[in-house]
């Protein structure tokens, strides 16, 4: 045990000394390295911070809600039999909320609809084009969380009226109206002024793809009257206990029957979706980017690592009297092994320092340049990737100093 | 009854018919036909031969950095032939000390981590390693060259820095390979000078050479040809053939 501690302590002295007489030769080669580790580590935070994101998104549709639309949340392939599906209507909510209200201890809370589609929004000389225009009642604010910048949300008189009111949010607010306030203000929408009662706050974007504040929210009637023709409605459930979710599932689905007054024999012509189903449609595609990501960038160290197992080799080669006259002195094939093995180590964990170095001072500038670019740096990232770099270090070096401890000490000694 | 002390001393390498065979290419060299040597403790004993003889290939056996094909070899009574390549280093490492025609230093580490290599190798603290690399190298003359590198040393320093080294693990043997063949020959006398003195102190010397003026420096000198032994002096100059065991005692009286 002993003579293993001195052994190592040999050893590490051999690979500093080493690194120290040949300076271009193993910067050149840890420069591969810090390279990889470079490109591993970003593609990390970037992983790291698309899962951020990602929770952030699928929070906005709030894991207590159960939507009822035409499309399952999923991929389909038999997509056919639900194209020709009875659309979803916004009047549904009405006897969804009579039967919530007629059971008994019901897992429902409330069924709020909505209907939503596309639209430019004008004001003065300003346009905003792909606005997403939604008509939904007052108890929208049960189901979908939000806080308002300014103003406040239209109320059941506004809704049920169908007042040309609306909410707008953070983004169309942003480019309307630059430098005064939205509210009282009327924009345009199809022609049709809405007078503008409230701002949502900032939501920030869906998985980065597009904004979650490009919206404007009205009464229903309002939104019927003037955009019913190509709307999708889609009924929101709030659910009471989120832990009991798949009975409330159940639930609703039998309302949904009874509201289309499906017989027994048939099946479902609706789909009830929830954040989990997205999620888990969601989940492969992330994991997937993540891993051809992470290979991607892998490749670039284990380029590194070829490096590193070259110079060990030719390390090797230029040494192998030194390796006889060790073997002649005394060195055991373990000790041979160990040393080339910390030469190579010890080449991959400084390229591993510097690499993190340079990824945190780039991550760092990355995040001030794009502040919405979503990385993260963690320790658990320092961990891995020091890790990483050692087992690099492992890899590259075994082949060669194994081949080394493996020398007959005799033709070692004669080597020219 | 005789003054003679030599063959009261214990047998270190006792080597009894080996042979040793190389495979080159299609062909199966012989390069040790069947050799059977025996060298006591405190003995100096020079090995010649030209080059072909085997003698290169009796030094790797006796350094135990090779095992014979056939044969028996024991060294301090355990047998070699058959260990395995980290016992064998564990052997070199205690009771062998090499000394190479080449030096064979590491070329970055001054003299004193030169010495004290086969120490580190042997499992002993650094103090004590210091010590005794700093002690070894004073007995060679080197005292106050104990932080000077190799290129800052000359030859014959070079191979002093190599005999102390041979020397830190106080071996068995010692068994130095051409030990003056890089050196001219007014460093080479001091070299020889230097395994004189410590043949006086009592170590076992074995030197390998071609060289017959350097062989005379020794007591005994085995002579080797196309693999077999084909001399052996048994100790003494001038004196023949003679075997090792037996009536020697009279002549070793009478040399004296």
């Amino acid at each position: 045990m002993k003579r293993f501690a001195y052994e190592l302590s040999e050893s590490w002295k051999i690979a500093v000394a080493q690194m120290r007489s040949n300076k271009t030769r193993s910067t050149l080669t840890a420069l591969g390295v810090i390279i990889g580790i470079v490109a591993v580590t970003l593609m990390g935070t970037a992983i790291a911070g698309i899962q951020v994101g990602f929770d952030k998104s699928m929070a906005i549709f709030g894991d207590d809600v159960l939507y009822v639309s035409q499309w399952p949340w999923k991929p389909v392939d038999d997509w056919w039999n639900y194209r020709d599906r009875k659309k979803i209507k916004t009047e549904y909510a009405e006897p969804i909320n009579r039967i919530i209200a007629a059971t008994p201890n019901s897992n429902l809370v409330i069924a709020v609809p909505t209907s939503s589609l596309l639209r430019s929004v004008k004001y003065g000389q300003s346009e905003v084009s792909n606005v997403l225009i939604r008509g939904t009642v007052s108890d929208y604010l049960i189901t979908s969380t939000f806080d308002f910048k300014e103003g406040r949300f239209f109320n059941d008189t506004e809704s049920r009226g169908g007042a040309n009111v609306c909410v707008i949010g953070y983004d169309v607010a942003d480019a309307l109206f630059p430098s005064e306030s939205p509210v009282g203000k009327s924009v345009l929408i199809n022609g049709q002024p809405f007078r503008v009662g409230g701002v949502i706050s900032r939501q920030g974007t869906f998985l980065g793809l597009f904004s979650l504040d490009s919206i404007v929210v009205m009464p229903l009637p309002a939104f019927q009257k003037y955009f019913s023709a190509k709307s999708d409605s889609d009924i929101l459930v709030k659910v009471k206990d989120k832990t009991r979710l798949a009975q409330a599932r159940d639930e609703l689905t039998g309302v949904m029957r009874r509201v289309r007054g499906l017989p027994p024999e048939k099946k479902d012509d609706f789909s009830i979706n929830e954040q989990q189903a997205l999620k888990s449609t969601l989940d492969p595609i992330k994991n997937s980017i993540a891993i051809a990501g992470l290979f991607i960038t892998g490749l670039s160290l284990f380029v590194g690592a070829i490096g590193i197992m070259n110079i060990t080799f030719v390390s090797v080669k230029e040494r192998t009297r030194e390796i006889g006259t060790r073997k002649a002195l005394g060195a055991r094939r373990r000790t041979i092994l160990l040393q080339f093995l910390i030469e190579s180590t010890s080449l991959c964990l400084l390229g591993g320092f510097i690499g993190l170095g340079v990824a945190y001072v780039m991550c760092t500038g990355i995040g001030q340049a794009f502040p919405s670019f979503p990385i993260r740096f963690s320790l658990g990232l320092v961990v891995v990737s020091m890790a990483v770099s050692i087992l690099t270090g492992l890899f590259s070096g075994f082949a060669p100093a194994w081949s080394a401890s493996r020398l007959d000490p005799v033709a070692a000694l004669r080597y020219e | 009854m005789t003054s003679d002390t030599r063959s009261s001393e214990p047998i270190i390498i006792d080597i009894e018919n080996i042979t040793k065979d190389y495979v080159m290419g299609e062909e199966v060299v012989h390069a040790l036909r069947g050799v059977s040597l025996q060298i006591r403790s405190n003995e100096y004993l020079a090995v010649m031969g030209p080059s072909g003889s085997g003698k290169s290939t009796l030094m790797n056996m006796l350094g135990c950095l090779d095992t014979p094909t056939s044969g028996r070899y024991e060294f301090n009574g355990r047998d070699v032939s058959s260990m395995t390549d980290d016992e064998l280093a564990c052997i070199r490492n205690r009771e062998i000390g090499f000394v190479f025609q080449t030096f064979n230093l590491l070329p970055r580490a001054d003299s004193l981590r030169n010495v004290e290599l086969p120490l580190v190798y042997a499992g002993i603290d650094a103090e004590t390693r210091r010590e005794r690399a700093a002690h070894v190298l004073q007995e060679v003359g080197l005292g106050d060259r104990l932080y000077h590198k190799p290129n800052e040393l000359s030859g014959g320093q070079r191979q002093r820095v190599a005999i102390a080294r041979a020397l830190v693990n106080d071996p068995s043997i010692i068994l130095a390979d051409e030990p003056t063949g890089n050196l001219d020959s007014k460093t080479g006398g001091e070299i020889m000078a230097l395994f004189e003195d410590l043949y006086q102190r009592g170590h076992t010397i074995i030197l390998v050479t071609h060289e017959a003026d350097i062989a005379h420096h020794a007591r005994r000198t085995v002579r080797l040809r196309d693999g077999l032994i084909e001399s052996d002096d048994g100790g003494f100059d001038g004196l023949g053939m003679l075997p090792i065991e037996g009536p020697l005692e009279a002549d070793v009286t009478a040399y004296r």
